[in-house]
């Protein structure tokens, strides 16, 4: 049974509670109650959290993200914050140097943006639309399959494999994205297939 | 892992090598602190450098690269010398009673034949007697002179603690302190965990490293055993999880092979996958490898795949090499022979040997297609950066695509960890700019590659055409489609065989598991290892209840493991003959007279009798192997042999270098350099900090640990004018860099043969993109060979020279 408790919002409700308190029985005056006033809003009382895992090593530690907006509701959310998750048996909220700065590979300034072109003996890449950069690929696979698929060997044996291309593919995406990889790329008869496994 | 991270608190005694887990997985390392701290567990470790992980060890031994096998083989020869053997498990558990053929044995370094010209082995005699009833013969009171254990005995006989300390560096008094607190837990309630990770995998003869430690562990009685097993800490997030789906030249998902040219029909090739057992009772569970396989065959091609036309056996690609690996991909690549090449999150101009062949193969391309969320070396791999990366674009043709993906921030799906727990994770961010996900880029070339086929025709359509394509929208196929799609359904009702007149399966359904799998084409299933990962019950990935019975360590109910939610492989050899527990104070699973319960999932028919059917299920013999008959190509023993770049000859052979299977390709034969020009010998490793080439991107990270170096001892500093801090030339017979020299005493001297042994450690976390100072990763050094059986390139030990260099010009 998985009851997704917000934990932050316990904790909002109980922050409120004690602030109140403490100012009324130490009988704080006007000036801090304007300084009270002043105290920045606490950054995550009004953000969405998404359970994830940290994508850099295989002890795969639980994450949350507070993100500003809800992909799920079709919003566009920006993620502002990452902490570990304490419900996770094996990190219980802990996290290494790398997954405490979980943010700064969502935000980093050499996260790529848009799909781009290098011609060849070109200097600089240019920006080209998806639907021409799939379409390239496309006629690729198409015309190179078509030229070099060896469909039967010299003892006359069918072997439908092509070797002039290859798929490199990647041990930090989804089993779901290894799948339908796989499916694609083996269809294809491509041989010369593999992952990070190999180094 | 056999185990699971949580499990590493029921452990006596941690053995780190081969890995630097506190530096490289600090939170899966705080289990080894519980342990410690709680049970008042030791922890060894055995690296050539004093890593963060020997900082909290209990005890440390140095070791020069790449001698491993040496290490491991005097330790298993220590315990057979002084009784340190877990008897009831190695007699029944072991082949250790199986009878080899008289004509196997080994002699000069090598296994009996074995073939200069073909840098090859013929490995018939590496195999068990067979008796007249089929059987293998067996002799269980282990007085046999061809026994394993009896061949076992001699092999090792030559690994004397002389002879580690020799050839390891490794002082002989540190190897016998290590030996006996190994020793220790050969009794049947005492447990030792080994966890390792590339330290033990980059060499070439990686494979036979892990080998080596496995048979200690059974030696020991620690497999299958809480707080014990062989835990292979791997890297990237799902590397085990895109191993599993078979992403890998010659695997078909689940561990499941592509098929080679000697086998052009379903018929032969099924004909060498009987596993039939070779013992009397014994599971040998491979004999549903047709069930697998078909029901992989329907998974892919749907009503396509029919028993006439052998499930469509003809889509399937043959193998005229054993794989299409990294390494001969990039050779072919290197001699113009390879046209299209993609990169799916993959940064191989960082992560292959020898990066100055890595930039004249990728030239040769006529088109790369890179995607990733990060600009990554390899896409401006034509880009000049100065020394960094000197190229001239203008000579280079290959036309680039460079293509913005997701990252697991805004994605949804399931990764599988170290301990194989396949767990969901949902999206919660936006992707930024037009990045799309992986799924949508694969899927919108698939459809029209698909769209091309069906309007022009072209050469072999139909595997392109028939491939099963159920998803609500074509272009975005969605996690859950996809996840479904690998647990495996039923196409039409399934009969219980078990009960006449009963159902197993309705048609349309998910499969409970695979022991539902039908060989007729009844049932479907993308990944026959991962049925039951969403049934009829739903996502078990997702699952989320942290409780834990006992405090074993287990979590049952949180997300799900492969296979069937079983959490410790082997587990049925945690119980003795009679099905009673080794370790009463940390029982896993039991025999009750009836059937197998416990905390764990058993790995055993429930009811199938302790004492008639042994624990090792998926081996034809029932049990374990210390001896791997011809399953491996360099050897049913692991033998001590040097890297290809040492600085000594081998003691064994001296005309023997490397390992002698391992492939070479021509040109790089001729690329290896000797220790009269290259004196060190050189190490890679991670730094906590980073993760590969990725945490550079990102400012903290970048601040945390901003430039490349390379670390040496203070008496090779002093050796060659080295001063802490300054700048340094290292070079090999490949390539050069220049780095900051860190000095320290974390890096000693070693001796070895008489020789005094240099190591130059060097992290791999630097290049030319991203917000880190410009610098170079250790494959702008390492030599373009592998691992004699999966390819590995041999990143962990090799052959530098060093020097002071002037400070770099203030631009």
């Amino acid at each position: 049974m998985n009851i997704d408790l917000s934990r932050r919002g316990f904790l909002r409700l109980a922050g409120a509670g004690v602030a109140a308190t403490s100012l009324g029985a130490m009988g704080f005056g006007e000036a801090e109650a304007a300084e009270a006033a002043h105290v920045r809003a606490f950054k995550l009382a009004t953000t969405t959290e998404t359970r994830n895992t940290c994508p850099y090593c295989s002890v795969a530690c639980g994450i949350i993200m507070y993100s500003k907006g809800d992909v799920k509701a079709g919003e566009t959310a920006e993620i502002i914050h990452i902490e570990g998750d304490s419900d996770h048996p094996t990190n219980r909220g802990t996290l290494c140097p790398k997954g405490a700065a979980l943010k700064d590979f969502v935000h980093a300034p050499t996260r790529l943006t848009k799909p781009r072109y290098r011609k060849p003996g070109g200097t600089s890449f240019e920006e080209i639309s998806w639907d021409d950069a799939l379409n390239m690929i496309a006629r690729a696979i198409k015309d190179d399959r078509d030229a070099n698929l060896l469909q039967v060997n010299e003892a006359g044996q069918t072997v439908n494999r092509w070797t002039t291309a290859g798929f490199l593919a990647a041990s930090a995406t989804t089993n779901e994205t290894a799948w339908l990889t796989y499916k694609t790329v083996r269809s294809m008869g491509i041989v010369g297939f593999d992952n990070q496994a190999r180094v | 892992m056999t185990n699971s991270w949580t499990d590493i608190k029921n452990t006596d005694l941690v053995i780190v090598m081969g890995g630097n887990a506190a530096e490289a997985h600090p939170c899966g390392f705080k289990w080894v602190t519980e342990a410690k701290a709680h049970r008042g567990a030791k922890l060894i470790v055995v690296d050539p450098r004093y890593t963060r992980t020997a900082a909290v060890s209990d005890y440390y031994a140095p070791i020069r690269p790449g001698s491993d096998i040496a290490f491991l083989m005097g330790v298993i020869r220590w315990c057979i010398e002084n009784d340190k053997v877990q008897w009831e498990y190695v007699t029944n558990y072991t082949n250790a009673s199986f009878l080899v053929k008289d004509e196997f044995g080994w002699s000069d370094g090598l296994f009996t034949g074995y073939d200069e010209e073909k840098r090859d082995y013929d490995k018939k005699s590496w195999d068990y007697k067979i008796g007249e009833d089929g059987f293998a013969e067996v002799d269980m009171t282990l007085q046999d002179p061809r026994c394993v254990w009896n061949l076992l005995k001699a092999h090792v006989d030559v690994y004397t603690p002389e002879f580690v300390e020799n050839i390891c560096g490794t002082p002989r008094d540190k190897f016998l302190a290590i030996c006996e607190m190994i020793g220790e837990c050969s009794a049947p309630d005492k447990v030792m965990t080994s966890m390792y990770a590339l330290g033990w995998t980059q060499h070439s003869k990686g494979a036979q490293n892990i080998r080596g430690m496995a048979m200690l562990q059974l030696i020991l009685g620690n497999i299958g055993m809480r707080g014990g097993g062989m835990n292979a800490l791997r890297g990237h997030s799902n590397i085990q999880g895109l191993t599993d789906l078979g992403l890998m030249s010659n695997l078909i998902p689940g561990y499941l092979n592509i098929p080679t040219e000697k086998e052009p029909d379903w018929e032969t090739y099924m004909s060498t996958r009987a596993f039939k057992p070779l013992r009397p009772n014994q599971t040998s569970y491979w004999q549903n490898y047709p069930k697998f396989m078909v029901s992989f065959m329907k998974a892919m091609w749907g009503d396509a795949a029919t028993a006439e036309n052998d499930w469509a056996y003809d889509y399937l690609p043959k193998l005229d090499v054993p794989t299409y690996d990294v390494l001969r991909m990039f050779d072919l690549m290197h001699h113009g022979r390879i046209n299209l090449y993609f990169c799916q999150g993959f940064n191989p101009l960082l992560s292959f040997p020898d990066r100055a062949k890595l930039t004249r193969a990728l030239s040769n391309l006529k088109l790369l297609v890179v995607m990733d969320p990060l600009e990554t070396e390899t896409a401006h791999f034509w880009e000049n950066h100065g020394v960094y990366n000197d190229v001239d674009p203008a000579e280079i043709q290959t036309e680039v695509l460079e293509l913005p993906t997701t990252c697991f921030a805004e994605d949804e799906g399931a990764l599988v960890n170290s301990g194989r727990w396949l767990q969901w994770h949902w999206a919660g961010g936006t992707p930024p700019g037009e990045a799309k996900h992986d799924t949508w880029i694969m899927a919108g070339i698939q459809r029209r590659v698909r769209a091309l086929y069906e309007a022009e025709g072209g050469v072999l359509p139909d595997p392109i055409l028939n491939l099963t394509w159920d998803y609500a929208d074509p272009f975005e196929p969605t996690p859950e489609e996809l996840a479904k799609e690998m647990n495996g359904r039923a196409l039409r009702t399934v009969p219980d065989p078990a009960n006449e007149g009963a159902v197993l399966v309705e048609a349309g359904q998910q499969v409970k598991n695979f022991t539902q799998l039908q060989a007729d084409g009844s049932t479907a299933c993308g990944c026959w290892l991962y049925s039951g990962c969403w049934n009829e019950d739903g996502n078990n990935m997702a699952r989320r209840d942290n409780t834990d019975p006992d405090e074993t360590g287990a979590y049952l109910n949180w997300a799900w493991s492969w296979p069937v939610n079983r959490r410790i492989l082997y587990n049925r050899a945690s119980a003795d003959m009679q099905g009673k527990p080794w370790a009463e104070d940390r029982p896993l699973i039991w025999w009750t007279g009836e059937k197998w319960e416990g905390y764990d999932v058993p790995d055993i028919g429930v009811t199938s009798k302790p004492g008639e059917v042994m624990p090792f299920i998926m081996n034809a013999e029932g049990t374990s192997r210390l001896f791997t008959r011809a399953m491996m190509r360099d050897g049913p023993f692991p033998t001590h042999m040097e890297p290809f770049e040492s600085p000594l000859a081998n003691v064994f052979n001296a005309r023997m270098r490397g390992n002698p299977v391992s492939r070479m390709f021509e040109d790089d034969a001729q690329n290896l350099g000797s220790s009269d020009q290259f004196p060190f010998v050189a190490t890679s490793y991670r730094l906590t900090e980073h993760f590969h080439y990725w945490t550079k991107h990102n400012p903290v990270n970048a601040a945390l640990q901003p430039e490349f170096f390379v670390e040496i001892s203070q008496e090779l500093a002093a050796e060659r004018g080295i001063v802490n801090g300054s700048r340094v030339r290292v070079w090999g017979k490949r390539g050069e860099v220049w780095a900051k020299a860190l000095v320290t005493r974390r890096l000693q001297p070693m001796t070895c043969d008489g020789k005094t042994i240099h190591v130059v450690g060097i992290p791999l976390h630097w290049g030319f993109m991203g917000a880190a100072k410009k610098g170079w990763g250790p494959n702008s050094l390492t030599p373009y060979v592998g691992d004699a059986n999966v390819e590995t390139p041999e990143f962990k030990a090799f052959l530098v020279n060093i020097e002071p260099a002037a400070e770099e010009p203030v631009a």
